[in-house]
Formats: C-alpha cells, structure tokens, sequence
C-alpha cells in the first residue's frame, strides 16, 4: 500500500523556517490536510500574516498586491486550487511579480478519489504552460531545499516559482484517513 | 440627478495626497487615468476579479497608507468571495469603491447581475465590512471621499453610474512598467534592488 514513508525531515517546520528566513510576511492559503501543519506554524508566527481565501485565485492577487507594498508573500494550496488561479498568473507573468506558491499534490501517488485524478495530473504541465518555474518534491526531505530553491527564484528573478509537494510525502491514502486528520 | 462615472472618480481621487490606488480592469482604470495618470495607481489591463485582493495584499503590507480599489461591478462580481476574505481580515486602512453601471461594458454593454437587484452593498456589509453604503446621486460623495482618507475599514461604497460609453483615456499598458513606477513611488529608489 501506499503508507507515507518515514520522514527523515520534519517538512512542515523545516519549510516554515525557510519561509521566515526569506522574509515572507504574508501567506495566504486555501486549506489543505497535507498543508494542515504548515498552516498552523504560520499562524503562530508573529512575522507571518495568514489570511483564509475562499479560492485559490484570489491569493495571485493578494501577493501581487503584497509587493507592490513591498512584503514578500507565500501561497499554500492543493493541487486541484492550481485550475483556479490560471488566468490571474498572466498578471504575475507580464507584471513580473514574484510569486511563491506550495502546493500539496492529490491526483497521483496512490490516489483514491478519481475526481482528484485530471488535475492533478495536469497540475505540472498547466503550471509550465504559464510560465511557473516547477519544482517537484518526491520526499519529505526534498521539500525545504525546494522550497528555498523556489523562494530564491520567485523573489530574485521576479516570476512564478511553485514546489509540487507529492502525495508520497503527504501520505493520504484513504478517504476514511484524510477525513480523520 | 444621475451620476457620470468619470464626475464620480474625479471626485473621490481629487487631492488624493497619499492615497495608493488599485483600478479594475476596463472602465474604471480609463476613469482614474482620466482623473491623473498617477504613479500610484496600479491599472489592471487583466486579472479580472482580483482587483479587491491586490487592494488587500497592499492595505495589508502598508497599513500606515490609506488604500482605494476603484472597480467596477462585473469585475467584482467575478471576485465576491474576496469580500468574505476583506471582511475576515478586516483591514482598517482599505476601502472598495464600485462604479456600477450595471453592465459590461467593454463587451457590448450587456447586464451584469447588479441590473436585475443584487446589492453589493449589502453583500459587503453581511461579509463584515466596517461600512458598506450605496450611492445614487452626488450629495453623499464628499462624505465618500472623507471615508476613503480617514473612517476606520474596511469600507465599501457602490456607486450607481448611467450606462454610457466615454472616451478612452488610457493608462500604459506595460505590466512591469506599472508595478516598478509603483513600487519606487511608494518604497523608494531602493524598491529595485529588493
């Protein structure tokens, strides 16, 4: 089966350490059970404002908005949020603004909820289509390097850079499971 | 008496001091071009429905400086649930003004859902904006205006308009053009070495 394999890195805090050493400030999200850690050490952070959206497109406006004033922004989401942000990162790309974006996979490693399976296949291939830098994280080890090697991308070279954290790492791998997370 | 979208953006942009303005896509960025092509106003040429989340994002990293999204209503309409966000996060120094003309107008002026009754205003005020009112003539704008620079947020102002085709008066088009004359208005010649 599909068992989540013994992580060799706390992801979710080392990640949030690398976000606070870049400096982000804000982090908007759509929640999300693989983010479910990461979201809450966040929210205990006085360096980090979180904000709740209802959809995922509504947080390329915000970290747009967030640099223009000057404040680095990070955006935490599944997968399937990526479908809906794709027309609002024209703006991210013609703006270049930095955009730093984490996303949970569902849709591939074991996956038991077919409606989770199109996008997430085309969640790559529809990020690369806009112009997002991609990386994708295959272990929990992996993540924070990832995800400081996107930081460093998206908030140096001004564009979109996004780490595909995968279902290997989250480990979901039953509706009863994620429902008792 | 009805209102002229471009007498009502005048209006509330007149001595704007150092008032950052985010203008939907479409009429209302012709409207505060036609007002004073300003440096500190991000037009958007694109991202419809994301104009109120820019005017977060900004009132949220710059909470000293008073911040006006000027949208118009199909461009809201396309991004309601920020207002259920706006009103979660409740930012003090933001306010959403919309010139509602009850229709799309770059597209042939077809009708938008606000010309058959529902009321921004009052969607604003249930998902917890500070201030949420509805304008149809020219005697409440200078309190509008007043809002805007001092009234604790978020506010949120719905601005009938007659639905008329005005010239363009359009803003440059260049997206980085417009976010880097932006940012080293508000944060300085340093702003590019970020």
């Amino acid at each position: 089966m599909n068992a989540p394999l013994p992580a060799a890195v706390d992801w979710p805090l080392a990640t949030h350490q690398v976000l606070a050493r870049h400096g982000v400030g804000l982090v908007g999200y759509v929640p999300d059970a693989g983010h479910k850690r990461l979201i809450e050490l966040c929210q205990a952070d006085a360096r980090m404002r979180t904000v709740v959206m209802t959809t995922e497109e509504e947080g390329v406006g915000l970290a747009a908005g967030a640099w223009l004033g000057g404040v680095k922004c990070a955006l935490l989401m599944q997968s399937s949020g990526v479908g809906n942000i794709i027309n609002a990162l024209g703006m991210t790309r013609e703006c270049r603004f930095p955009l730093l974006l984490l996303a949970t996979m569902r849709g591939e490693n074991g996956e038991f909820n077919p409606w989770q399976v199109p996008m997430g296949q085309a969640t790559p291939g529809v990020l690369r289509a806009m112009g997002v830098v991609v990386h994708q994280a295959e272990s929990a080890d992996a993540v924070p390097g990832q995800v400081d090697a996107s930081a460093r991308i998206a908030f140096g070279s001004y564009c979109a850079a996004a780490v595909l954290i995968s279902q290997v790492v989250i480990g979901i791998k039953s509706f009863q499971e994620q429902s008792g997370r | 008496m009805t209102l002229h979208r471009r007498d009502v953006v005048q209006a509330l942009l007149a001595e704007r001091g150092g008032l950052l303005v985010v203008a939907g896509l479409g009429s209302t960025a012709w409207d505060c071009t036609a007002a004073g092509d300003h440096d500190l106003t991000f037009p958007l040429w694109g991202a419809m429905g994301c104009a109120a989340m820019l005017g977060l994002g900004l009132a949220l990293a710059q909470p000293q400086r008073r911040v006006l999204v000027v949208t118009g209503d199909g461009e809201m309409l396309m991004g309601l649930g920020s207002l259920a966000t706006i009103g979660v996060q409740r930012p003090a120094n933001l306010s959403v003004v919309v010139i509602d003309n009850e229709r799309y107008g770059e597209t042939g002026m077809q009708e938008t859902h606000t010309a058959h009754g529902v009321d921004l205003a009052a969607i604003a005020r249930a998902a917890g904006f500070a201030s949420g009112v509805l304008l149809r003539d020219a005697a409440g704008l200078g309190a509008l205006r007043r809002t805007i620079h001092e009234a604790p947020g978020p506010n949120f102002a719905q601005v009938k308009v007659s639905a008329e085709k005005v010239p363009l008066v359009l803003p440059p088009r260049e997206g980085a053009l417009l976010k880097n004359r932006f940012r080293a208005a508000l944060l300085g010649a340093g702003a590019a070495l970020q």
